[in-house]
């Protein structure tokens, strides 16, 4: 079959929504399209059904003992903002406390950064250098003060995957609420928050081929039952906690969505792991140091993140953007000239965290795709040694790290 | 963020890219820029020592599009001016030139770091080498 371009490989900022998703949710734009709260009428109710059954999907897809402890959100940032805050804000006369990692994405560490404005605490646990948490660092951050502990499922970018079962437990026996971003895991592998521990865990539909705009908040109500301070006040919808007329067709789209996910997960997980090794191994048989960032093993199936020395990652993409779409973590692809933190976290230098590519995988990506996007990159990072004056310098024997560089 | 045609023509087509053995008579090397800060450019000048005129120009750099653009872009404009010359190149006039947005500035910035290096480079070699000459 002939390539389509540009190829699609950053899924892991968003994906497509599936057609078997947006035929379900298509009528709820125009026919039904009913507001779930009218408790008069036909169509009220119409809607309210077709919500409680993708709240039944979502539960389902999660683990969820009661589909009543899904809360419908615009997103997983939206999702974050409502645990900690909403925790914080609810049991602050316990304690002033939280646990976090280091590597959490941007919203789980800017909401920490506002709570610590407000007199909270937050400890930053470190990672180890294949990206995975070690629990016992969580136990020693643990004050008499801890409230919540907050550990993503799967990074964002590195795609690592924490001991989420060993915080839950650990949470459980301190009696600490446990907060999980599982935005990059759910629907890509398993994810039980009963047999993992889990009071609260976000989400979001447009990673697992539903609609931008929904997320989703589980947030337990049995053994412990959690309490939110909402921060949309209004209509009382969502059991209180979250404000707002639900946008029925995209939570339709994310019932579909998440239930299509239950179903492929084991064939479609091992589809793109394995396509995700041939590109790994293409790479890094191929380009002399090229690193693999993050766990070998315990990672999502269809992440991979590679460091190329001496070549700055922006300057990769670029040689590729015309025919495929990837993401690095190099400062230049942010407004922040900040280089990517999580890479950063695992201690490696500083230069090689601009020269982190991330290339995440598909229910729509072709083995072709991956054989191609694979060749050009190896292509456009030799191209680009070529030019690079610290791969003359390394090829001379020169240590770089011996020049006294005037950094700006 | 979109590039401007001209960065993407540097990046695709770069200028001059390479090296000069740094001991030749007449060449100068600036070496500018941090790995842990993203960039780093090198670039060289070849001086013809009767006339004071560049006559060649290479360079290599580590970093994004914006900073192989800047680069490439002042080899070419290095390429026959003479020495005193080079040394009026301004970052505005490169990043006029290659339509640089805001947040790529600094790339201008470390190209005329690195041609005011080079020339010193070349300033100081030539002193050492009339020192070394008369002694």
């Amino acid at each position: 079959m002939a390539l389509k371009f540009p190829i699609f490989m950053d899924a892991q900022s968003t994906t497509p929504v599936d057609p078997r998703v947006l035929d379900v949710m298509l009528p709820y734009f125009t026919e039904r399209f009913g507001h779930p709260a009218s408790r008069n009428h036909s169509f009220g109710w119409e809607a309210e059904n077709a919500v409680d059954r993708a709240r039944e999907q979502i539960a389902s897809l999660i683990g969820a003992r009661d589909p009543k402890e899904i809360i419908f959100t615009s997103g997983g940032t939206e999702s974050i903002n409502l645990a900690l805050k909403g925790v914080a804000e609810m049991y602050r006369e316990k304690g002033n406390h939280i646990v976090t990692t280091a590597i959490e994405q941007r919203a789980g560490l800017d909401v920490c950064k506002r709570l610590e404005r407000q007199g909270f605490e937050v400890a930053y646990v470190p990672v180890g250098a294949d990206g995975l948490i070690d629990v016992d660092l969580i136990r020693r951050a643990i004050t008499d003060k801890t409230i919540l502990i907050s550990v993503m499922f799967a990074n964002n970018e590195i795609g690592t995957i924490q001991d989420i079962s060993s915080v839950g437990k650990l949470a459980k026996e301190k009696g600490i609420l446990f907060h999980t971003d599982a935005t990059q895991a759910v629907g890509k592998v398993p994810v039980n928050v009963e047999a993992m521990g889990v009071d609260l865990l976000s989400c979001t539909a447009h990673l697992i081929y539903g609609s931008k705009g929904v997320g989703a908040l589980y947030v337990r109500r049995k053994a412990p039952r959690v309490r939110l301070a909402p921060m949309i006040d209004g209509g009382g919808h969502e059991r209180g906690m979250r404000s707002g007329t639900l946008p029925v067709p995209l939570i339709v789209g994310f019932g579909r969505a998440s239930e299509i996910c239950r179903e492929v997960m084991p064939e479609e997980s091992a589809r793109l792991a394995k396509m995700r090794d041939r590109l790994q191994d293409a790479i890094l048989s191929s380009v002399d140091e090229a690193y693999l960032n993050g766990h070998p093993e315990r990672r999502l199936p269809h992440n991979l993140n590679i460091s190329f020395a001496y070549v700055e990652g922006e300057s990769v993409l670029m040689g590729l953007n015309k025919e495929s779409a990837l993401a690095s973590g190099s400062a230049c692809t942010s407004a922040t000239l900040e280089p990517s933190y999580v890479i950063a976290a695992l201690g490696a230098s500083t230069e090689l965290a601009h020269s982190s590519i991330r290339f995440s995988l598909h229910r729509f990506t072709t083995g072709e795709e991956v054989e191609y996007v694979g060749r050009r990159t190896i292509e456009v990072v030799q191209r680009l040694r070529e030019m690079s004056p610290l791969y003359e310098l390394a090829k001379e024997g020169v240590d770089i790290k011996s020049i006294h560089w005037k950094a700006e | 963020m979109a590039y401007s045609d001209k960065v993407i023509d540097h990046y695709n087509n770069p200028r001059n890219v390479g090296s000069f053995p740094k001991e030749t008579p007449g060449v100068g090397t600036g070496l500018v820029g941090a790995p842990e800060c993203g960039d780093v450019m090198k670039l060289q000048i070849k001086v013809n020592l009767d006339t004071g005129v560049i006559e060649d120009a290479k360079f290599k750099t580590f970093g994004c599009g914006s900073a192989i653009a800047s680069s490439s872009l002042a080899t070419e404009w290095l390429k026959g001016k003479t020495v005193d010359e080079a040394a009026k190149i301004k970052n505005t006039d490169i990043v006029n030139e290659l339509k640089l947005p805001p947040v790529k500035i600094h790339c201008s910035v470390l190209a005329e770091d690195a041609i005011k290096a080079a020339l010193t480079d070349y300033k100081e070699k030539s002193a050492a080498r009339v020192v070394g000459a008369a002694s």
